[in-house]
């Protein structure tokens, strides 16, 4: 029962791991992805994604811009031009 | 015949020059570990990038409405050359080789009857190109205040190119760099970055319909720019392998050279001298026999 997220910026991937739940800012409005969501590809708004670990647990903020969402078989990968902290 | 004296400081000088390309050997192979692991790095986000762009491009068809960055100006006249140097030489004929490709290149077009411009990454290679073609240099990017080009350093010559390219300063871009193989092998690399040649459909993992959000040509219209700047990081990292890999090479050779000189200079050096006690002694016995 979890969704693998990664996080990926042109200098390295900074982030692999398994995850409750990933809210992304999209640029159509945010959307938040558990495990099993449909194939989905999305631009993302330069903003903050919201990583809840587990389902009660506080969100932890990963700032980013440039950012673009793709959700397949393979979990939720972020790709970033720039990440912050 | 050089005197003695010369002859040791020949030799000294020699050996305090192999001491330098010896450093500066061991410091490319340090700085080429550190540049072959950032290119390392860098893969992972390259390679899922493409393999969106690839399934993306498979979902449009290319028309007059598609962005200007993927379908076009229409026009093929004025090409760009993107020359990619490093700013410090000591480094075998790794500079000279990329701009040689540039040229081969430049030649050709011009023989279609192109125009040519050169935009041009790094402090090398400069004073070549401003030599031959002195009227079209677009631009000079310089790279000289930054340890080592970076992806902030991409984003900018990606800026500066699409400005370049919306300004309707050139048609067709091509990027020269030295492609990474191993230490002892560097590839000067020629390819066309705008307009983006379509990337290979990349097989999909899966067969479930994908969704868009926003369409799927406006994510495209998105992605472009940042493939180029992909582009563009991905041919400056492996430049700076190439850089150190090549650099490596041509001091291990010139340490190499230098103690086979060292070798030379000695033999004569003891050569001279056993000759001058030779004639000492020579003298001195000829003295004590006329006695």
């Amino acid at each position: 029962m979890a969704l693998h997220f990664e996080l990926v910026t042109p200098a390295k991937l900074v982030r692999s791991e398994d995850v409750h739940m990933v809210v992304v800012p999209g640029t159509e409005g945010e959307f938040g992805v558990l495990e099993g969501h449909a194939p989905f590809m999305s631009t993302i708004a330069d903003g903050a994604l919201q990583v809840y670990k587990t389902a009660n647990g506080a969100p932890e903020q990963i700032r980013i811009t440039g950012g673009f969402a793709e959700v397949g078989d393979a979990g939720l990968t972020v790709l970033a031009e720039h990440v912050e902290g | 015949m050089a005197s003695l004296k010369e002859l040791k400081g020949r030799i000294n000088s020699v050996k305090s020059t192999q001491k330098i390309t010896k450093a500066k050997q061991m410091v490319a192979a340090a700085k080429l570990r550190k540049a072959q692991a950032a290119a390392e790095s860098a893969r992972p986000y390259a390679a899922r990038l493409a393999e969106v762009m690839g399934s993306l491009a498979s979902k449009i068809t290319v028309s007059e409405n598609s962005p200007k960055l993927l379908a076009g100006t229409g026009s093929d006249q004025v090409h760009l050359l993107v020359v990619a140097n490093s700013d410090k030489g000591l480094c075998g004929a790794f500079n000279s080789n990329i701009v040689k490709a540039a040229r081969a290149k430049a030649r050709e077009l011009e023989a279609e009857g192109k125009t040519v411009l050169f935009y041009l990454i790094g402090r090398k290679g400069r004073a070549v190109i401003k030599r031959e073609h002195p009227k079209q240099i677009a631009h000079m990017f310089d790279t000289t205040d930054v340890r080592d080009p970076g992806f902030n350093e991409a984003e900018r010559v990606a800026d500066e190119l699409v400005a370049m390219y919306e300004d309707g300063k050139f048609d067709v871009a091509h990027l020269f760099f030295s492609k990474f193989r191993s230490a002892l092998l560097q590839e000067p690399t020629g390819m066309q970055i705008i307009p983006v040649p379509a990337p290979k459909e990349a097989a999909t993992g899966s067969d479930a319909v994908t969704e868009y959000e926003p369409e799927e040509e406006e994510i495209l219209a998105a992605l472009l720019p940042r493939y180029l700047k992909t582009q563009i990081f991905g041919a400056l990292l492996e430049n700076a392998a190439s850089e150190q890999g090549a650099s490596m090479t041509a001091m291990d050779n010139a340490t190499r050279n230098a103690g086979e000189l060292i070798d030379k200079l000695t033999i004569v050096y003891n050569r001279t001298r056993q000759a001058a006690i030779t004639t000492e002694l020579v003298e001195i016995i000829a003295g004590a026999e006329a006695l």
